[in-house]
């Protein structure tokens, strides 16, 4: 379909984007996962020990390490948890005898945001890039009047159904 | 393309491989501990030979407090005859020393003691509680505790004699 | 004796490689055939020189000679022989020493193909594959020769490292990564070639699209023979750690990938030509990048080699080869312009760009966990860890992302999707999919993340399949050929796209696996006494008995244990743990029971000496072998987009052409 301007018309897409992207929207709220619900002692710890760093392995966290000293981390852990320590308090404290090196992703603030969000900075900033690119290339295309939206001529068509019954056989 | 395209493009390329290069002065292995300068965590050890040992009571002594395993092989067995002998040496002067043996079986760690004739109190830290409370992350590790209960410094790996008597005069 | 050939041969290859690069690219400067044709020479010889080094190293190592230092260090009288075959790259001398071989080969292989069809090109991808194989050799010549001898040889070895002889899968491992990373050479040597030449039509595209996809399909296999490696050798129930080194070996795949994807694009529409060599220029530094995480000591890893001159060498060939690749590129742009232009927002082509910028965005993502404890230390002097939370939390998103796109891109029309074919195409399988999911739902499945990448997971099976199914209709329409034939001569006739879906289908079975297995992981570590058992999931594991035995290398500790469903014996499962003499601590073997529905996994924790009791760690991780499976499935649809079609490539273009293009039937 072609608006009076000769270019692509995305009208279509405009009326029914209108309805769903907001039952999109809501369906993507209703399944977002809950708040991480209280769950047992142990769950709770494993949770916890998942963002902990195995100080005596090569990157895995205290919940999936074999090791001794992840074993009674997790006791350790389990028993803060039992004196009704908190996890920020349990976090802290580790920290305090670590270092930050012992929590395996970087804590939220100063510096390391950077992490946290230059991968979804570069994203978007790529995406505009491309629609921007896009748009020109598309500009460009409509100048030099290229039509490829033609609809290939019946004659052609024809032609084509013989061609490939021949090349099938 | 534009020139500062081009030169953009290319430049970019440097303080990647800068930091590549810094890389290579530092140790990955290498984790500083954040308690050197802080308040030791106080434990309260029962040695092997069944006598006990706190950090309050030994509040007013200087402390090498080092953390060992029999299956730590070389470090732990270059390191025990210069514990003993700076234990001999400086006891008369107060020094305490102390060894924690860690994730270990008794029997091994004994056989260890028996071996090296270790004379300074050493017990075993079963649950790791002391361990963890010192940050330690593998063995051997010594911690340098002042006589006002902060740690002065924390040396990883064995020790060697010049270390230990460099560190303990520091403390006397 | 065959230290001092082995060296020899080394050397003379340096040489050979030295004056091949010269002769080739003086050759095609001067056009003067015959230095063309002596360069290719020396691509022979070094091919024959360093297959001769590789066997005298494993003559060294399965006859045990010790006064080789590389030998003595791993190999040992008691190592089992095939274990001792494969110690040849277990170290770093003898993994470049792999590396350089591998070159070797496929520069010969390529010359052999490519010198009939790509004359103009040849001789300066020759130039620049001898010059990377010279990089190579100098490093095997000089810092890490693994002909070094040591006087008086040992009478024994130390053996190699105890993890890299507790599976067979370590034969396929590393020469498997190995293969793709060496592979990406070839791609990059013809883009520089392309550039030298200024010849940037489509020809290098078309002659690399082979190459590209069989060394994407080797990194796919060494990649996912890894995962497999560690989660039946290193024991702690996971087959990822985003390891530094496993995320190296992943950002040249990422970027590979995108390549594959867009080099369609150019092959099509004549347009992302300065795109598609930066791309591939980029990849192939990553292979280096790699290699050089592994052997520079500057970020820790379960990987590492011993640490070793040979790290500032790597970084500043990945700095060199940065510097000259790209500034030949600037120097050639205005050759790189787009000779065609885009119609729609909506279209293959847009979503090929939108494919790209996830997958470079993902590898960014990676990048930057990997080297961000680098930087943190840098500026703030503080040391941070990036592990598993970080790169899911970032990843997952972007990963799903791809996942849809991977589903509805090859669907969407070339040049403008109309919403009404939009519609036609993707009504049915979003109905399909949505009530997939709703069936997740009941079964369990909670959560955003998880209930996306089934739903996004199914609509890429169901794409996939219905492509197959129109494809084949139209077929039996024109041509009244049934079902089977009608499939398989469809595939045969479009094996690049077909490939392609079926490479997508493995995709979407890996992230069912991934998905499953982790959120319906079942875990549980108890003490058990002979007799006594646990419970996990539908599963009785009953603790048998102890035994132990002294094999000629190690000393093996058996749990043997006997597993129940509902009260029927299903299997007897033996995790052990075995002591090496050289190590201080006991590697452990894990026992894995799989089957399609899921994977029941058993670690020996420890055990009492008096075999007493034993700690037992069970897993249960549903859906684990589809990861497995999918992988093979990748591979083979890589295999079929490879296969050589001596038809010519016009008509099948012109059938998936016709089959994307029609409006009204199917």
């Amino acid at each position: 379909m072609q608006n009076v301007n000769g270019g692509r018309s995305y009208d279509n897409y405009g009326r029914r984007g209108r309805v769903i992207l907001p039952l999109l929207l809501a369906i993507v709220l209703w399944a977002w996962p809950s708040a991480a619900l209280a769950g047992s002692l142990e769950e709770q710890t494993l949770r916890l020990a998942a963002e902990l760093r195995c100080p005596v392995c090569q990157n895995l966290s205290v919940a999936d390490s074999p090791s001794e000293m992840a074993t009674q981390m997790r006791e350790l852990i389990h028993e803060k948890l039992k004196n009704g320590e908190s996890p920020e308090q349990i976090r802290s404290y580790f920290v305090s005898r670590y270092g930050e090196w012992v929590l395996l992703a970087p804590t939220r603030q100063g510096f390391n945001w950077l992490a946290w969000l230059l991968p979804f900075v570069a994203i978007l900033g790529g995406g505009g890039i491309i629609v921007v690119t896009i748009r020109r290339s598309i500009r460009r295309g409509q100048k030099s009047n290229a039509d490829a939206s033609r609809p290939l001529d019946p004659r052609y068509t024809s032609r084509l159904d013989a061609e490939l019954k021949e090349s099938e056989r | 393309m534009a020139t500062w395209k081009k030169l953009s493009l290319l430049l970019s390329i440097i303080p990647i491989l800068l930091l590549l290069a810094y890389g290579f002065k530092t140790n990955p292995r290498e984790v500083p501990s954040p308690l050197v300068g802080h308040q030791a965590p106080p434990f309260a050890l029962t040695m092997f030979d069944g006598s006990g040992n706190s950090l309050e009571q030994l509040r007013g002594k200087p402390v090498v407090l080092n953390f060992w395993a029999s299956w730590c092989f070389p470090a732990c067995y270059e390191e025990a005859p210069h514990l003993e002998a700076a234990w001999q040496t400086y006891r008369d002067r107060g020094l305490i020393v102390i060894g924690v043996d860690i994730q270990d079986r008794d029997a091994d760690a004994k056989a260890f003691i028996e071996r090296f004739k270790l004379s300074f109190p050493n017990g075993p830290d079963p649950q790791g509680k002391i361990t963890i409370d010192y940050g330690v992350y593998g063995v051997p590790e010594t911690f340098f505790i002042k006589r006002d209960g902060t740690i002065h410094y924390k040396h990883v790996g064995a020790l060697d004699a010049k270390v230990l008597k460099a560190k303990i005069d520091e403390m006397l | 004796m065959i230290a001092t050939l082995g060296r020899f041969s080394l050397w003379l290859a340096l040489a050979v490689a030295v004056y091949g690069a010269f002769a080739s690219f003086l050759g095609a400067r001067r056009g003067r055939p015959a230095l063309i044709e002596s360069g290719q020479g020396a691509v022979v010889s070094i091919f024959g020189l360093s297959s001769f080094a590789v066997l005298l190293m494993e003559a060294g190592l399965v006859g045990h000679d010790f006064s080789i230092e590389y030998v003595a260090r791993n190999g040992s009288l008691d190592t089992p022989l095939f274990y001792t075959i494969i110690a040849l790259w277990g170290a770093l001398e003898g993994s470049i020493l792999l590396w350089v071989w591998l070159l070797a080969l496929m520069t010969l292989l390529t010359v052999i193909f490519e010198r009939k069809r790509q004359r103009e090109l040849i001789p300066y991808v020759t130039t620049v594959l001898l010059c990377i194989a010279a990089f190579f050799l100098f490093l095997v010549v000089f810092p890490a020769s693994p002909f070094t001898t040591i006087f008086p040889a040992p009478a024994d070895g130390r053996g190699p490292n105890p993890l890299l002889q507790n599976h067979p899968l370590m034969a396929v491992h590393p020469p498997g990564l190995y293969a793709g990373y060496v592979g990406w050479s070839i791609p990059y040597a013809f883009g520089m070639a392309a550039l030298i030449t200024g010849r940037l039509g489509e020809a290098w595209i078309r002659t690399v699209r082979r190459w590209s996809i069989a060394s994407w399909g080797f990194l796919t296999v060494g990649i996912i023979v890894g995962g497999r490696w560690s989660y039946e050798v290193l024991g702690w129930g996971g087959y990822w750690a985003w390891d530094p080194v496993e995320n190296a070996s992943l950002l040249p795949w990422l970027t590979g990938t995108a390549f594959l994807h867009t080099i369609m694009i150019q092959e099509r529409r004549k347009m992302l030509k300065f795109w598609n060599v930066a791309l591939v220029i980029i990849t192939f530094a990553l292979t280096i990048f790699g290699t050089f995480l592994t052997r520079s000591g500057i970020l820790s890893s379960v990987h590492a080699f011993s640490d070793s001159a040979v790290g500032p060498l790597f970084l500043a060939f990945i700095g060199v080869i940065l510097f000259l690749s790209f500034s030949l590129l600037v120097y050639r742009s205005d050759r790189l312009q787009a000779e065609g232009d885009l119609d729609s927002l909506v279209s293959r082509e847009s979503a090929f760009l939108v494919n790209n910028l996830l997958l470079l965005g993902f590898a960014f993502a990676v990048l930057l966990g990997t080297l961000f404890p680098l930087l943190s230390e840098a500026v703030r002097g503080v040391k941070v860890s990036v592990g598993e939370p970080f790169f899911n939390t970032v990843n997952v998103p972007i990963g799903l992302g791809l996942i849809f796109l991977m589903a509805v891109g090859p669907l969407i029309a070339w040049r403008h999707a109309s919403v009404e074919s939009l519609r036609r195409t993707f009504a049915g399988p979003l109905c399909l999919s949505t009530v997939g999911t709703g069936i997740c739902w009941f079964l369990g499945v909670r959560g955003l993340y998880p209930l996306l990448a089934f739903g996004l997971s199914l609509l890429t099976a169901i794409t996939v399949f219905q492509e197959f199914a129109r494809g084949a209709m139209v077929r039996r329409r024109n041509t009244g050929e049934g079902y089977l034939t009608a499939l398989s001569k469809l595939t045969s006739r479009g094996r690049r796209r077909y490939g392609g879906l079926i490479v997508h289908l493995g995709v979407a079975f890996i992230v069912i696996g991934i998905t499953a297995s982790s959120i319906f992981k079942l875990e549980q570590e108890v003490t058990l006494k002979p007799g006594e058992s646990l419970q996990l999931g539908r599963y009785q594991v009953r603790f048998d008995e102890l035994s132990a035995w002294q094999e000629p290398h190690r000393f093996v500790v058996q749990g043997n244990f006997t597993i129940f469903n509902s009260n029927q014996k299903v299997a007897e499962m033996r995790p052990a743990k075995r002591f090496y003499p050289a190590e201080q601590q006991p590697i452990g073997t894990v026992d894995v029971r799989s089957t399609m529905r899921e994977d029941l996994y058993l670690v020996l924790s420890s055990f009492a000496k008096d075999g007493t009791s034993a700690t037992v760690k069970a897993l249960v991780r549903p859906l684990m072998m589809w990861i497995w499976v999918g992988g093979w499935v990748m591979v083979l649809g890589s295999l079929i987009a490879i296969w050589p079609d001596r038809r010519r490539a016009v008509a099948a273009d012109v059938v998936e052409e016709y089959v994307a293009w029609q409006p009204g039937r199917s």
